[in-house]
């Protein structure tokens, strides 16, 4: 049987140099709303609304396009509203709405 | 930048100014803390609470208890058994998914990764490096261990036998370094600064003691 192999199940395929960040001089820092996605991700996991694995499987649903244009947190957002929307936790129109309002009140906050 | 050091993966945005337009993804990410807030998923500030939380987090904790394991025999053998509950005879909350403590020895050395996505103990260590989510790491670690490690700057001999364990959604895995020659006399304070976030997922050796 011939094994399908999806986007992001890469391990044992070949792959340049690993970029690694020799003891940290590299490392950025991450931006506050990343770990704003990490936090939102932990809250819905400890209570129950969506799981580590459910996240894993909206970021393999986005496709091999998506998945190797998004950064990683772009990933993971890009995810979690999926699976909100689709457990119709929140719903698309008022999703947009509020996307609307946070970019037109940008740089106004007081 | 992406193109200037040639690799293939997107770095994560860095900060916003204040007057910079944000990101599609970032008026997303507000977007969606904003409607669950809303809704009463979580409150505001159990939201604040969790962002400190993540901030408070890194590799420090992890050299804490691989430092006692060092000292402390019976300790270890805790830590081999259920590295959570020995984490939190430290005070530290390692959350609730199993970490498993792999242990480095003579002729015996630990690797390990994520190839599916970026599993990783961050409640013990904090959030992954950037090299950990790549493509090449996650791809090539399970293949070539030796290799990579190379990179690094960690030459195996060819007798060591190389574990390479794949971490997922429901199991962590953290290494327990061998602890350096010539620390004999070290309290875990000083133990615990040779303890680096790179040798607690294999890449590198403790630091040598000063």
């Amino acid at each position: 049987m011939r094994h399908l192999r999806r986007h992001h199940d890469m391990g044992g395929l070949d792959a340049g140099p690993v970029d690694h960040d020799h003891g940290g001089a590299l490392a950025h820092d991450y931006a506050p709303w990343e770990k704003k996605v990490d936090a939102i991700l932990r809250l819905l996991s400890s209570s129950g609304v969506m799981t580590v694995d459910e996240l894993r499987r909206g970021i393999e649903e986005l496709g091999p396009g998506i998945y190797d244009e998004l950064s990683y947190y772009e990933r993971w957002i890009a995810s979690v509203t999926n699976i909100l929307l689709e457990k119709g936790v929140i719903e698309t129109d008022e999703l947009g709405r509020r996307m609307a309002e946070i970019e037109a009140g940008w740089g106004h906050t007081p | 930048m992406a193109e200037a050091h040639g690799h293939d993966h997107a770095h994560p945005h860095q900060p916003d100014i204040e007057d910079a337009a944000p990101s599609h993804y970032q008026l997303m990410t507000e977007a969606v803390a904003g409607l669950l807030v809303e809704k009463g998923v979580f409150t505001a500030d159990a939201l604040r609470a969790m962002l400190e939380a993540i901030d408070a987090k890194s590799p420090a904790d992890g050299a804490r208890v691989v430092a006692r394991a060092w000292a402390d025999d019976a300790f270890r053998t805790r830590v081999l058994e259920d590295v959570n509950a020995a984490a939190s005879e430290l005070g530290i909350d390692a959350g609730s998914i199993p970490i498993r403590a792999v242990a480095n020895a003579p002729g015996l050395h630990n690797l390990v990764v994520c190839t599916l996505c970026s599993c990783y103990p961050r409640l013990l260590i904090g959030l992954p490096p950037d090299w950990y989510k790549s493509r090449a790491y996650r791809s090539r670690a399970v293949r070539e261990p030796r290799a990579v490690l190379r990179e690094f700057g960690l030459e195996l001999p060819t007798e060591t036998v190389v574990r390479v364990h794949d971490s997922t959604a429901d199991l962590r895995y953290l290494v327990l370094p061998e602890r350096p020659a010539g620390s004999d006399s070290l309290d875990e304070d000083a133990l615990a600064a040779l303890v680096t976030r790179d040798c607690m997922i294999g890449t590198a050796r403790p630091r040598a003691p000063a």
